[in-house]
């Protein structure tokens, strides 16, 4: 299953293989095919120098860019750095892609880029990028708090509280841990196109992975589980 | 299979690409382990509430900034070519 998009055990509720269209608020399913073909086409035009296909490429992912720079940086000035960076990038160096991956994964790997780098300058001693030593936490401490949250726990908040709550639990995972999950589990993207923004295996991003939606589920068991007062 | 290969086969459990027989043991572990269906359950609740988490709006000043700075880019361009 591709996290956001479909579903064997359902996050959507939608069939499996529908992919959405990228820029809408509202995410509808789109053919896959269709989708690709046209990036493909928009992305050949936009070098063969029509400046209105680039801008249509930045019309279709500006607001997934911009989420991206926010979740990754937590800052808005940042994220709008990150946001105008990765185009301004994507556009200098279009001659050099090569279509050997979607124009959005190659969008999203500048992306990622620029933010780290922006977290690094903002945090130089705290923000790194190697792995963990595995087994100080994580799996070995999922089972210290078992408690049920009931069917739909996200609804005991308004959303703003909601969204605040959200913030804050990814803000407080490693960069490390927060980008596999972003690009995975938000951005929708499969493990193969995650390892290859990252640089890293696929095994590595499995392990990130793994980790990181246990230690957002394990953060949030504190708003969420059914003993907590309403 | 125990509890702690449940929690090393989960994220593969979630994303539905376990394989058959890895998925029955799974699910046979699960009918008998209230602590390992809590865990699985609230993972996948907590996918799902980051998935259906209100989008960032992309605010229009910065929108605008963006189109601004690209069209001065795509001018310049225009110059040099």
């Amino acid at each position: 299953m591709v996290p956001c998009q479909m579903s064997a055990t359902g996050y959507r509720g939608q069939p499996p293989g529908a992919p959405w269209i990228l820029s809408a608020t509202e995410p509808k399913p789109l053919a896959s095919a269709i989708v690709r073909d046209d990036e493909a086409a928009l992305v050949s035009a936009a070098k063969g120098g029509d400046t209105g296909a680039f801008e249509e490429l930045v019309n279709r992912y500006e607001r997934k860019i911009f989420r991206l720079g926010m979740n990754i940086t937590q800052n808005r000035e940042d994220a709008e750095d990150v946001m105008q960076d990765a185009f301004m990038k994507s556009y200098q160096n279009l001659d050099r892609f090569q279509g050997d991956s979607r124009f959005y994964t190659w969008l999203v790997r500048i992306a990622v880029n620029e933010a780290l780098m922006k977290l690094r300058k903002r945090r130089p001693n705290q923000v790194s990028l190697d792995e963990p030593i595995a087994g100080t936490d994580g799996e070995d401490s999922v089972f210290r708090e078992i408690e049920d949250w009931g069917p739909s726990p996200e609804k005991k908040f308004a959303q703003t509280e909601l969204n605040e709550i959200l913030n804050s639990v990814i803000g407080e995972l490693d960069p490390i841990f927060r980008v596999a999950f972003l690009l995975r589990d938000v951005e929708g993207l499969s493990t193969e196109e995650t390892a290859q923004i990252l640089g890293v295996s696929v095994a590595a991003v499995k392990s990130r992975l793994l980790r990181a939606r246990l230690k957002l589920r394990q953060k949030l068991n504190k708003y969420f589980r059914r003993s907590e007062a309403q | 299979m125990n509890c702690k290969k449940v929690i090393l086969e989960l994220s593969s459990y979630l994303d539905g690409v376990l394989d058959t027989s890895m998925r029955a043991d799974l699910e046979q572990h699960l009918s008998g382990c209230t602590d390992c269906r809590i865990v699985v359950d609230t993972c996948r609740k907590t996918i799902q509430i980051f998935c259906n988490s209100e989008p960032v709006p992309l605010p229009e000043d910065v929108r605008g900034r963006l189109h601004s700075a690209l069209l001065e880019r795509f001018r310049r361009n225009s110059k040099t070519t």
